[in-house]
């Protein structure tokens, strides 16, 4: 077995005095998709603001490709390779969708991916291209921070909860999209309210409470019982 | 000299103040820097300049091929080195941290210069006129300046529209943690909106010491100017910086006309009127004020 593409250890994060992440590892392997499933606040956007290097860890490794990047500013490790979706969306209003997502070039990652790329996966946008961000509808605004990401030609995405506020057909067609990327050979975090669509999607699911990872499965074997026990802290010492 | 031929003037003087403003305009708009020595650093260019021209002996116009380069190189050593640390500590921060630089500069250029007052030959353009009716004449000097103003402007327009550095900049002005989560260097993206900020400073300031004379307390006029340009004109916005320039170069003029002492205060009046009107606007318009004052 290779090593794992990125690597979490004992990790720690707060936010002032509360402790958002407590004592977290977790491997993810090149190629698969994880959800990272949990109730609001059980720290799931802290964690993945710290693996991209949007928020300092107060303690604990992330090793990413083989290089302890836990202190690499944000835009280092982006042209390394790890893209997050922040929650929120977080386009820039003033820039065009078109100029959102050339903004990305900036991770000097070329590849794959490009405007012409990311259009054909969201032909929704193509009509939109000249558009600022500001003045489009929130599916069109997420699929711009999907392919903004995208742009970097990641070797990892994070999404953190793309599909809220969106209409279910809108995240219909963004899942089918992910299912393409994951494909193509991206390694996915996913960090989805809806656990029935993360474990359809997902290989491995792991769920997180208070701040601690506390069930970790391939998404074929765990149960919803089993997940929905732990989402809500009901596992009774659980695999704590 | 007639009414239509002071407002001609305050155009051509606007590209001046125009010019002058640029940098301030950019600062402000991309990493909400109001840096009070930028009217100090167009008099560093100008002195620089004057160096040159007294030891190699050479034109001014010449010098700004050594003198620009020189102040891009400065403007990107000055954010890595003073400015980005100052930015962290807070909002206030910076502005105190550029008015510490507006005072060094200033006892930095006395020691060095002597308290005497330079001046900054125009050359042949200085004192060639262009007759535009019987009555008109304008400088051509004035007609460069703003010339380069424009041109200036329209640069920098270009920039922030059709270039990846122009992208990152707007990006990093609008959201500059998103800006690195997708690779930009947002301290490195600062550096380079600092040097473009005084790169155009010092472009302003040797103008501006080709039409009046200079002395090393000369940086706070020269800022006040800039500043009242960039606040008529709206800020943050580049071509806005135009058109407070100008504003303000045809309120001095037509102020002068009235009375020769009004050059100046005509400008600050203006200035004040925008601010009020502003303020006022903000809190709702006057007939919301009026309620509450009575």
């Amino acid at each position: 077995m290779s090593r794992p593409l990125l690597t979490v250890e004992r990790l720690e994060a707060r936010h002032g005095l509360l402790q958002a992440v407590r004592d977290v590892s977790l491997e993810i392997d090149d190629g698969e998709t994880l959800a990272l499933v949990g109730a609001n606040g059980a720290g799931k956007t802290t964690l993945l603001r710290t693996i991209a290097g949007a928020h300092q860890p107060s303690g604990g490794r992330v090793v990413f490709d083989g290089e302890d990047v836990t202190w690499a500013p944000a835009y280092r490790r982006a042209r390394m390779g790890i893209a997050l979706v922040p929650e929120g969306r977080k386009l820039f209003p003033d820039l065009t969708v078109e100029e959102n997502l050339r903004v990305a070039t900036a991770a000097r990652r070329p590849g794959r991916w490009d405007v012409d790329e990311v259009l054909e996966v969201f032909p929704l946008l193509q009509p939109l291209r000249r558009r600022h961000a500001a003045s489009i509808s929130g599916g069109e605004q997420q699929a711009t921070a999907i392919g903004r990401a995208l742009m970097a030609n990641p070797r990892i995405l994070l999404l953190d909860e793309v599909s809220l506020g969106l209409a279910p057909v809108v995240v219909e067609g963004l899942y089918r999209s992910l299912a393409g990327l994951s494909e193509a050979g991206v390694t996915i975090v996913l960090v989805e309210q809806d656990l029935s669509r993360a474990m359809a999607v997902a290989s491995r699911v792991v769920c997180m409470l208070e701040g601690r990872l506390v069930l970790e499965g391939a998404a074929g074997e765990l149960t919803r019982e089993q997940v929905t026990e732990a989402y809500f802290g009901l596992a009774a010492g659980g695999a704590r | 000299m007639s009414w239509i031929d002071a407002v001609v003037h305050g155009v051509l003087l606007g590209g001046q103040y125009a010019l002058l403003a640029t940098g301030l305009s950019l600062m402000f708009g991309v990493m909400r820097i109001i840096n009070l020595a930028h009217g100090s650093i167009a008099l560093v260019g100008a002195y620089m300049t004057f160096l040159v021209v007294e030891h190699v002996g050479i034109s001014p116009y010449v010098a700004l091929v050594v003198v620009i380069p020189g102040a891009l190189v400065v403007g990107y050593i000055l954010q890595r080195t003073v400015l980005e640390r100052s930015l962290r500590a807070g909002d206030l921060v910076p502005l105190l941290t550029t008015f510490g630089l507006l005072i060094v500069i200033a006892n930095l250029l006395q020691y060095f210069f002597s308290p005497d007052v330079r001046g900054l030959s125009s050359g042949g353009i200085g004192t060639a006129n262009l007759q535009i009716t019987s009555t008109l004449t304008v400088a051509w000097f004035d007609v460069l300046v703003l010339g380069i103003a424009v041109a200036l402007l329209g640069g920098l327009d270009l920039l922030l529209h059709h270039t990846q550095l122009g992208r990152e900049l707007r990006a990093t002005a609008a959201d500059p943690d998103t800006a690195e989560l997708v690779g930009v260097n947002a301290r490195a993206v600062y550096a380079q909106a600092t040097a473009i900020a005084v790169g155009t400073a010092a472009l302003a300031g040797v103008f501006y010491a080709m039409r009046s004379n200079f002395d090393p307390t000369s940086g706070p006029t020269e800022l006040i100017y800039a500043f009242e340009a960039v606040v008529i004109g709206g800020i943050g916005s580049l071509w806005g910086t135009l058109v407070g320039g100008i504003v303000l170069g045809v309120a001095q003029t037509v102020g002068a006309q009235i009375n020769v002492q009004y050059f100046a205060l005509a400008g600050h009046v203006v200035f004040l009127s925008v601010l009020i009107f502003r303020a006022v606007r903000a809190a709702g318009g006057v007939r919301v004020l009026r309620r509450a004052m009575s």
